[in-house]
């Protein structure tokens, strides 16, 4: 059994509040009223909880409809990595095929090319095709990623093959062994894949700032931005805005907080 | 006879063993193609077409003119870009290092049977999870100089008020402690997992031929951990690189381009100035810039393992 040693929660504690503290008062905030947050010094804590910062936002902005954007865009990420970064990452670590090890280096290496210098050119690509300011033109450039392809490569070399073998000797073709008997083996690494691709596109701001233009388009993160401006001096409905865009993201970090630490700290090992 | 006939086989199992060998390229390439594709068409393609951008005077709707290396000699004079730099690089020195050490302590920190570790590590994973749109709407407010609430517990507690992020000297620190305070917790994990590795023998037997608490910590943790630091720190400038969202959030480059970074600079060159082709130049400067750093410091660091 573990010990209780408490002279380390001396030191942790106080820590991990100056950690937690901002989020704390993010939440007391968002209840708070407006006079409450206008004033100077702001209120620590709400005299009562107010819901007016949560009724401006779902009553008087897009922000129910930016929250279904985000949910599509991120839920395609999502699926489509699992698929794709799944599929690459088997067939680099288990079939020998012409030019694969080249390839996955040149994949892996894009991982140090920054989005900033791509960025331009991606426009330019959306916008030759027609298709910036729409849906697709977020997710089409996240469907695969080399994150996710280096994670399932790590893995799948580190999985015992006796298991596929056996299936090939009993007449299973390649498809049919690695959705049959590779895939659900793999489920714990498919969730972590899904969990850290979740919360990167659930997060992104940079490139749905560039490519979407009209309102009805926007993800929450976007959205969000635009708060400051039109809400201005809001502070309840600003801080309302933060919690519900932070909540899924929070919700599925702790949900599959082991299996996000397990990728985050395997994507180093491997 | 018999020869035509072990001839024959021999090409047989050739041909079977070339079937075989195409069958599998068939299989790889279809299985991972499709993310190949993906991933190599939007960064090479980008790549090479950014590069022939950055030798015109685009402004993004139209191709523009071939204007030679106008744009880089442009880059050379241009005040902004060098006060980008220099905010950038501000943010890279105390980042850098103050993530590394506080990431490695804490992690030692948690590295004991300690009841509820679990939690502890959460709260320091959660500011790295939250997006940087709602940390930056969130410390904008915490850090706004006139109804803040940092300056608000500064003047109850009767100290003098602070200019923060509307301050031109304070601004660019600010923002690089707020990315501290959501990226340190990725160090704690990583060096966390990595110190788990240690074989508790090594550190037991340490221990009893007199090694103290800093001499373990010195000459085991440090030295095993290695690995772990360099991967931090290459990863730590690429993230501090693209730092962006935030700035965005907070101070939009402001007071006085005192928080400009390099990536906001190219992102108003192309999307708000129409100045795509000097954009391209602009991010294009920092790529090589940002390589020839990574390269050199992964050199240095091989270098500096081989000798001690």
């Amino acid at each position: 059994m573990r010990r209780w040693s408490g002279r380390w929660h001396l030191l942790l504690v106080p820590m991990s509040a100056v950690v937690m503290l901002p989020f704390v008062w993010l939440l007391l905030s968002s209840v708070m009223t407006q006079a409450e947050l206008n004033r100077f010094p702001p209120a620590i804590w709400p005299e009562s909880i107010d819901l007016g910062g949560y009724r401006t936002v779902v009553e008087r902005s897009n922000f129910l409809r930016w929250f279904v954007n985000s949910i599509i865009v991120s839920g395609a990420i999502v699926v489509a990595q699992v698929v794709l970064c799944s599929m690459a990452g088997y067939a680099f670590a288990r079939i020998r095929f012409a030019g694969s090890k080249l390839v996955l280096i040149l994949v892996i290496a894009t991982a140090l090319i920054p989005f900033q210098l791509t960025v331009i050119p991606t426009f330019l690509i959306f916008n030759e095709a027609g298709l910036t300011d729409t849906l697709g033109a977020l997710i089409v450039p996240q469907l695969a990623s080399a994150v996710g392809i280096f994670l399932m490569t790590s893995f799948f070399q580190s999985f015992p093959k006796e298991l596929e073998e056996a299936a090939r000797i009993d007449g299973c073709s390649r498809v049919a062994t690695f959705y049959r008997v590779v895939l659900p083996v793999a489920r714990p690494a498919l969730a972590a894949l899904a969990v850290i691709t979740f919360i990167t596109a659930w997060n992104d701001l940079f490139w749905p700032l560039v490519a979407i233009n009209s309102e009805d388009n926007y993800t929450v993160q976007v959205g969000l931005t635009t708060f400051q401006g039109q809400h201005r001096a809001d502070w309840p409905a600003i801080m309302a805005g933060t919690v519900l865009t932070t909540l899924p993201v929070l919700a599925v970090f702790l949900f599959g907080q082991r299996r996000f630490v397990q990728a985050l700290t395997g994507a180093v090992k491997g | 006879m018999s020869a035509t006939a072990l001839g024959a086989t021999a090409s047989q199992h050739r041909r079977q063993k070339d079937r075989r060998k195409l069958g599998e390229n068939i299989a790889g390439w279809s299985f991972a193609g499709p993310a190949t594709l993906v991933i190599l068409g939007f960064s090479l393609i980008p790549m090479a077409w950014a590069l022939a951008l950055s030798f015109t005077d685009s402004d993004l709707m139209s191709p523009g003119r071939n204007v030679g290396l106008d744009n880089y000699r442009a880059l050379l004079a241009d005040p902004v870009f060098f006060q980008a730099l220099r905010n950038t690089g501000l943010l890279l020195v105390l980042y850098i290092p103050s993530s590394l050490i506080a990431g490695l302590l804490v992690a030692v920190l948690l590295n004991r049977k300690v009841r509820g570790i679990g939690f502890y590590r959460t709260c320091f994973l959660v500011p790295y999870v939250v997006s940087a749109t709602a940390t930056g709407l969130l410390m904008g407010f915490v850090f706004d100089r006139d109804f803040g609430l940092v300056n608000g517990l500064l003047a109850k507690l009767g100290l003098p008020l602070q200019g923060l992020l509307s301050s031109p000297s304070q601004a660019m620190l600010v923002l690089t402690a707020i990315f501290f305070w959501t990226r340190f917790g990725f160090a704690v994990v990583i060096y966390l997992a990595a110190i788990q590795e240690i074989s508790k023998e090594v550190l037991d037997a340490a221990a009893i031929d007199g090694a103290g608490a800093w001499a373990r910590f010195r000459h085991i943790i440090v030295p095993s951990v290695r690995p772990m630091t360099i991967f931090l720190t290459v990863w730590g400038v690429i993230d501090a690189l693209q730092f962006f969202d935030l700035v965005m959030t907070t101070t939009k480059g402001g007071p006085a381009n005192a928080t400009v970074t390099i990536v906001y600079y190219v992102w108003q060159l192309a999307f708000s100035f129409s100045t795509a082709g000097y954009g391209a130049a602009v991010a294009y400067a920092l790529f090589a810039g940002t390589l020839v750093l990574i390269v050199a410091g992964l050199l240095l660091a091989r270098r500096k393992g081989v000798t001690t």
